[in-house]
């Protein structure tokens, strides 16, 4: 039997439709992805901490859930918003449904609503404050509730997704390989290969998969691992990983990375690899600014442009913050990377540091692969430091 | 990079006549071709056969050839042009084989022009199999695994490898004969064996089969900065086996995750790249195994497809014009988002609804046909639907496909589940065929499961999941009519109100009903005063009933889901026992009204400016008022026989002329394959299914001033009198005038007022009735149904054993209408007139001669304008009669006469049709005078006169001929015999100073190969042999040697002919059919002997067609042959363009 939720929007908008997944109340930033494909990667992107996702591809769960694509140790979204869920799975690879896996990681799900106008209403108004319940069904206590919510702004949420204590990446997760991923996800250790610290404010597996069959030693660290503690560890690179939310509040990353960069562990200069939060908390570190788009880009269609080859990559995107073009010190940064929807910051470099970073995310998972190269622009600065 | 500016001159080509498997989305995809060249400054010239066209229209090229696509023609074009490129990659498969042809001849290097959007290279990478394979597998993508067997031990061997089914091929047979597929290993050794003995060099290529694997297509696009993105996934319904083009498709890929489909994408841009596509769009197709997601490259198109059609119209990038820009250099990035402006082409479109496509056959006329789908395609046109649901795309396509469906049943249309024995079902699902998807769900509601179905078709388990839902919920829409009673009365409650109040919800009726009866009166305008009380006691009563009525809130709802799901209001109605209307009252009353969403290709990211609609059943409705009242016009829908692409070019001139007079204009059309249903075209586009229902719901949000339904074929015109009943304003002709036109009786009164002859005639609704009628008459007799296009089981009968069969025949196709009885004039000419009147003016377009004599359908007859045998005094009669019509009905727009001249003089009326014909293109491009777009201006009030078209007009100067082209070749088994009934798909024109010219280019252009020396020969109907013998002697005065049976024979030795006899199929052996198959015949004609063909008959034309050796068959189209081919002895014909031709004949009048 379905069983009635709503999502409320704090301008006043009220969705009904059917709940799916677990019950409950949670309230976070409304937003939506464009994505037709990789539900199960949205849903365990640790960047979306602190928010409710709305697929705008309308039959979503057609092919069910596996232990492999998952981006993360778990469930990060405050709720989940589709169009229709559908009724069976139809995979080779599906190991469970949509519904049960959201049920067991306790996140609540709404169905049957018109995902275009929700989409829209963002669109014109911007990212918004919602509620998504399946107790209550107040519109009124709803809306007041996701009014007096917290956004994202002001907040640290690396904090909340980082891991817990060193480890390393050694591929050990997932089940079941399946052919596509043994022919496109090799995974092969390289004899003498570079160390890699990934500083986790949320990292997605994608990256650390990259590395690794890059052929790196993969060392991932919490976020309040200290530059004393990352030196310890005797990196060839540093990579910033993704991660949820505002990058200001997240100050002591970006002290440590400052630290790094002014005085790297051996006697070079540090590489240094930042995507998404990682490249706002690298221009925060050089001394830029950052600020609130108004929706967010969130998908994997969008055109980013090499501004040295001219060549245009389809990227995949989720942030809801940017760099500030304007506040970057022009003597020592260059802008590599351009978005040709929007003109909006994608990707820079040092000029005379080996330090690069990308908004955009080149592990792809879910999306288009055009950008991994960049992984390789890395293990180059790595082996030539 | 910017564009090209070394190149100037571009030469488009064109993929000639509509034929299975090349329809009108290369009409399409040209048109957007030449309008995005010239947008930059390039001159285009065209070379297309077809004249149906909206590409072959003067203004859309600098020189526009309307010529046979030949080699010859080609290089004719380039010698005098000089253009300094070529695009092949816009028409089709024709286009391409021609430019292969073009460079291997040395034409492009001799006159210095180079090849464009695909270089020979490329396309030979692409479509020689095996280069294709080597050249992919290298790039690292997988292919299907063959090896080669010499003998039948490394056969065997081989085979344990790959497993069965395996496709065996024959190595080196002609046009790769001999293939076939062993599905167990005695059927292996058997077919192995045949294969080895087969190949002239004793080989076979075993590969492993696909059968069964789900099927995937990726449109693809790459500039030459090497950007390159996928435009649309696209998921076959029907797995591996069918031809994508006779497979329902879904857009986007429904069952891949993210990693298979990343998968699929990195290999997809490894092919183009592999291949070598370096500025153009491109279609690659994948399998990939259910059980273990093994992915192999099937096969790649280097040029726009039906495919891409489809995906340009399913997400809204328009890959046509996309591809002739980057084919001139640009790049992705410099070419701008046309729907959202501000973003660039350079991106991957995301689509937030779902896209089912499926096909429309046309086996009911061709019964000798198998509906078994196989990998060659048989359907002949599709509907795309766009739902935000698949259930919702599925039923409003299937209800589009106008095939008496109005979605996946519930409309009443199927045999009971019970009464079917199991056994059958089994077997139908079993083998594909054109009815799979209702054969499925009688299988579901019979309780077979869906892992069962699954086995049994490959179809994969969501797709059948998604129909089971429907059928459970078809279950659970019936326990609501549990209080049929109660629901009866409410619906014809709601219905007597709404008659007075059409279009008020309930929230407004209520008011009504609260409010005191004094301050109503302004609310109730419409309502006459004398019924006003009596109107607001039902308003009260009704709002009272409704609170009283428990469940009614449990049936809105359920209402509401059928219409998100898609369910039509005529299954609701067949559901509920109610009639459509009540369901529509019952629908407007508790605001259950479809909302329109944008395709937008960015699911809705970004603001949409483009207002490409469809309809659903959601909150937000994105349709915004305009300023102006538009006018509606209502496409024709799916292309099948009898109506194609005429009716679209008619509708697209509607649009245009809407625009030259600054008036908006409203598309609606759910053929994702025409020029219609580019949002270019219209001011407005609404992709809906053709039905009553979905055309009021765009009404009642567009209100627009007028509908246009003449221009859409018949499927428009059946839905006047319901639109005009809801008080829809049609334009034009009215409804009224259209039923006096169709209606026997009253027609037939009107010509003798108006002293016409007729053929003596009369309806019968019974079969008794119809053998009175057939006795008065006397035989023959042409036996159809009222109300058909395409002349639907239409026949000529000759005896009564043949008229009871053909009458039954006649009844079940005209939905219990009357069947007409005609007499039959035999030896009569037929001459189709087309024709705009404007209630004071008729301006007769063109009168046009048919080459075959009358009984063959118009639809297939050659037809030569102006009339080349035709008295000057008949000519005038014509052109009385039309004008006495045309004021007669009130015709305002189009009108279409057929008329008869027996022994070309006397002269008879066949049939008038106050709409667009199909000869319209044809018309408008001998004759210069777009005929479409004056009939628009027409209906909304201008007149001929203020067009310049009452004035005498000097004459024509140059002939045009129409022939047909026709699908024998696709339907083995099939007579090629032409009579009453339609079966061509397309047509092409030849036009010239004469008419020997011109029909000998229209043969050529429809790809029939007049031999000028060689053996003809002639078997002949002895009311033929007088008439012919003359053409016979022609042909022996031009050194044809002669091969005829007996009869023939005696009569020409009688008249001191010289001939071979040969043996009739019956008479022994070497006969007539082994002459055939041993190339020793350069043409046939055979003129069928009156009634039911005889079985030897049959055995030449079935052989004829099966070794494409030119048959003709009637008197009339042999003298026409006859005159062409002393033509093309004294020479190739010229190339001219159509401008040259029609240079000063018309200006278009300023808005």
């Amino acid at each position: 039997m379905t069983k009635p939720a709503m999502l409320v929007l704090e301008d006043g908008t009220v969705f009904e439709g059917v709940a799916f997944g677990a019950p409950g109340e949670r309230s976070g930033e409304v937003v939506f992805n464009t994505s037709m494909t990789g539900y199960q990667e949205v849903l365990t992107d640790p960047s979306y901490c602190g928010q409710i996702v709305a697929m705008t591809y309308p039959l979503i769960g057609n092919y069910g859930v596996n232990a492999d694509d998952a981006e993360s140790r778990g469930l990060w979204l405050e709720g989940f918003v589709v169009k229709e869920l559908s009724r069976i799975t139809s995979n080779f690879r599906a190991q469970t449904d949509l519904d049960t896996y959201l049920r067991d990681h306790g996140v609540p799900g709404i169905a049957g609503i018109d995902t275009r106008e929700l989409t829209k209403r963002l669109r014109t108004a911007g990212a918004m404050k919602g509620v998504l319940s399946t107790k209550d069904l107040d519109a009124d206590s709803l809306i007041a509730r996701a009014r007096a919510a917290p956004g994202l702004e002001g907040r640290n949420l690396a904090e909340t997704v980082t891991c817990d204590k060193t480890y390393q990446w050694d591929n050990g997760r997932g089940t079941g390989v399946s052919p596509v991923k043994k022919r496109n996800m090799a995974e092969t250790a390289v004899p003498h290969s570079p160390r890699v610290v990934v500083l986790d404010c949320g990292v997605k597996y994608g990256i650390l998969r990259r590395l690794r069959s890059a052929g790196c030693e993969v060392t991932v660290v919490p976020a309040s691992t200290g530059a004393e503690q990352i030196a310890e560890i005797d990196p060839d690179g540093l990579m910033l990983s993704n991660g949820p939310g505002d990058p200001e509040p997240v100050t002591d990353v970006i002290e440590t990375v400052r630290s790094l960069i002014e005085n790297p562990p051996r006697k070079t200069p540090l590489p240094i690899f930042g995507i998404c939060l990682g490249q706002q908390i690298l221009a925060l570190a050089l001394g830029g600014k950052t600020y609130k788009l108004k929706f967010g880009h969130h998908g994997a269609n969008h055109p980013v442009k090499d501004l040295r080859t001219g060549e245009v990559a389809i990227t995949v995107q989720n942030h809801g913050f940017c760099v500030d073009i304007d506040s970057l010190p022009t003597g020592d940064v260059e802008i590599t990377h351009i978005n040709l929807n929007d003109q909006t910051l994608e990707g820079l470099r040092h000029k005379h540091l080996p330090i690069f970073s990308v908004q955009y995310h080149p592990e792809a998972c879910p999306g288009p692969h055009d950008a991994q190269y960049l992984f390789n622009r890395f293990i180059e600065l790595m082996r030539k430091a | 990079m910017p564009k090209r500016n070394d190149i100037e001159k571009i030469l488009i080509i064109g993929a000639g006549p509509i034929v299975i498997g090349q329809a009108c989305e290369f009409d399409y995809s040209g048109v957007q071709a030449c309008k995005a060249l010239r947008e930059e400054g390039y001159r285009v010239i065209l070379l297309n056969s077809n004249p149906a066209t909206i590409m072959t229209d003067p203004e859309m090229a600098e020189r526009t050839y309307i010529e046979p696509i030949t080699l010859e023609m080609l290089e004719v074009i380039l010698r005098r042009d000089r253009p300094d490129a070529l695009l092949p990659t816009l028409g089709g498969q024709t286009a391409l084989n021609l430019a292969v042809e073009a460079h291997e001849a040395g034409l492009l290097e001799k006159f210095s022009a180079e090849l464009i959007g695909a270089t020979a290279e490329v396309i030979h990478r692409a479509e020689d199999r095996d280069t294709f394979k080597e050249v992919v597998s290298a790039a690292g993508v997988e292919v299907l695994r063959s090896e080669v067997a010499h003998d039948m031990n490394q056969a065997r061997r081989i085979q344990v490898d790959l497993g069965l089914p395996v496709v065996i091929r024959p190595s080196f047979t002609l046009g790769g004969s001999g293939g076939s597929v062993a599905y167990n290993v005695e059927e292996f050794e058997t077919q192995v064996a045949a294969g080895l003995a087969l190949s002239p060099v004793s080989s076979v290529l075993l590969e492993e089969s696909v059968i069964g694997w789900k099927e995937f297509e990726l449109e693809v696009m790459r500039d030459r900065n090497n950007n390159a993105v996928i435009v649309c996934s696209i998921e076959n319904f029907d797995p591996m086996g069918v031809h994508t083009g006779d497979s329902i498709t879904v857009a986007p890929a429904q069952t891949l995750t993210d990693r298979e489909y990343q998968a699929m994408r990195d290999d997809a841009l490894k092919i183009i790249r592999a291949i070598g596509v370096e500025s153009g769009g491109c279609n690659i197709q994948f399998a990939v195994h259910p059980k273990t997601g093994r992915m192999v490259a099937i096969e790649m198109n280097p040029r726009v497809s039906r495919s891409s059609a489809l995906a340009s119209k399913a997400t809204g990038f328009p890959i046509a014009k996309i591809a002739a820009k980057v084919a001139v250099g640009m790049t992705l990035d410099e070419i701008a988002n046309d729907i959202t402006r501000r973003t660039p082409a350079c991106f991957e479109p995301t689509i937030d609804y779902c896209v089912v496509k499926v096909p429309r056959f046309t086996f009911e006329k061709f019964p000798a046909a198998d509906d078994f789908l196989t990998v060659s395609m048989k359907s002949v046109g599709e509907v795309m639907a766009i739902g935000r649901t698949f259930k919702e795309a599925f039923q409003k396509a299937l209800r589009g496909l106008e095939i008496k469906r109005a979605g996946l049943g519930a409309d009443g249309r199927d045999v009971p589940f019970d009464k079917i024995d199991p056994a059958a079902v089994r077997r139908r699902l079993a083998s594909p065929n054109s009815l799979r998807i209702f054969t499925i769900r009688l299988a579901m509601q019979q309780g077979m499961s869906i892992d069962e179905i699954y086995e049994l078709t490959g179809i994969d388990p969501w797709f059948l999941d998604n129909m089971k839902q429907l059928v459970d919920f078809e279950n659970e829409l019936t326990t609501v009519c549990e209080n049929s009673d109660i629901l009866a009365e409410y619906f014809n409650r709601i219905s007597n109100l709404q008659t007075l109040l059409r279009g008020t919800s309930r929230e407004e009726i209520e008011k009504l009903a609260a409010i005191p009866t004094e301050q109503v009166d302004k609310q109730l305008e419409k309502v006459p005063k004398e019924k006003k009380e009596q109107f607001l006691r039902d308003i009260k009563d009704t709002v009272e009933f409704y609170s009283q009525w428990k469940s009614s809130d449990h049936v809105v709802e359920i209402i509401r889901k059928a219409k998100q799901w898609g369910y039509s209001d005529i299954q609701l109605a067949t559901v509920f026992g109610a009639e459509p209307e009540n369901i529509r009252a019952f629908r407007e009353f508790h605001s259950i009204r479809a909302v329109f969403k944008l395709v937008d290709t960015c699911g809705g990211e970004f603001e949409a400016f483009t207002p490409y609609y469809y309809s659903t059943y959601e909150r937000e409705d994105e349709t915004r008022p305009s300023e102006k009242p538009g006018v509606m016009i209502l496409g024709g829908g799916p292309n099948r026989i009898g109506q194609g692409l005429e009716f679209d070019y008619c509708c697209v001139h509607a649009a245009e002329a809407l625009r030259e007079m600054s008036i908006p204009s409203i598309m609606v059309n759910c053929n994702p394959e025409t020029v219609s249903t580019d949002y270019d075209t219209s001011d407005r586009l609404y992709f809906e299914p053709l039905t009553l229902e979905d055309v009021l719901e765009i009404v009642h949000r567009e209100k627009p001033r007028g509908l246009i339904v003449q221009f859409g074929g018949q499927t428009p015109l059946n839905l006047a009198d319901g639109l005009a009943a809801a008080g829809v304003p049609i334009l034009g002709t009215s409804p009224a005038s259209i039923a006096r036109a169709e209606d026997r009786e009253q027609f037939s009164e009107m010509c003798s007022r108006l002293g016409i002859r007729q053929p003596r005639n009369g309806m019968a609704s019974t079969i008794e009735e119809a053998l009175g009628l057939a006795g008065e008459i006397g035989y023959p007799v042409i036996v159809r149904p009222s109300f058909v296009l395409g002349g639907r089981a239409m026949e000529i009968v000759y005896t009564d054993e043949d008229l009871r069969h053909f009458v039954s025949a006649a009844l079940e196709a005209s939905d219990g209408a009357a069947v007409l009885v005609d007499k039959f004039l035999e030896d009569a000419i037929e001459l189709d007139v087309d024709a705009v009147a404007d209630g004071t003016d008729v301006y007769i377009a063109g009168i046009m001669e048919h080459i075959e004599y009358a009984g063959v359908h118009s639809g297939d007859a050659a037809m030569a304008l102006p009339p080349h045998r035709l008295d000057e005094d008949v000519a005038d009669e014509i052109r009385r009669a039309t004008r006495d019509l045309a004021m007669e009905l009130d015709v305002r727009g189009l009108m279409n006469i057929q008329f008869a001249a027996i022994g070309g003089r006397e002269l008879y009326i066949l049939e008038v049709n106050p709409r667009a014909s199909r000869t319209v293109p044809f018309v408008s491009k001998v004759t210069g005078v777009p005929i479409a777009k004056v009939a628009t201006r027409v209906m909304l009030g201008e007149t001929l006169a203020s067009m310049g078209l009452t004035q005498p007009r000097p004459p024509l100067t140059h002939v045009g001929v129409k022939e047909s082209v026709f699908p024998f070749s696709r339907f083995p088994g099939t007579d090629a015999v032409l009579g009453p009934e339609m079966k061509s798909t397309g047509e092409v024109m030849g036009i010239d100073r004469d008419f020997g010219l011109a029909y000998a280019k229209s043969q050529i252009a429809a790809g029939t190969r007049l031999p000028t020396d060689g053996t003809v020969f002639i078997s002949i109907k002895d009311a033929d042999k007088q008439a012919l013998l003359p053409t016979i002697r022609r042909l022996r005065a031009m050194g044809f040697d002669i091969l005829a049976t007996d009869g023939t024979s005696e009569f020409l030795d009688r008249h001191r002919v010289a001939n071979r006899r040969i043996n009739k199929v019956r008479q022994g052996r070497p006969h007539v059919v082994d002459a055939i198959k041993n190339g020793e015949i350069a043409l046939i004609i055979n003129t069928p002997s009156g009634r039911r063909p005889r079985a030897d008959e049959s055995a030449i034309r079935i052989n004829a067609v099966a070794h494409g050796i030119t048959l003709i068959t009637t008197a009339t189209a042999a003298e026409a042959a006859v005159e062409a081919v002393a033509a093309l002895r004294a020479g190739t014909p010229d190339a001219r363009p159509i401008q040259e031709y029609l240079e000063n004949r018309w200006k278009q009048p300023v808005a």
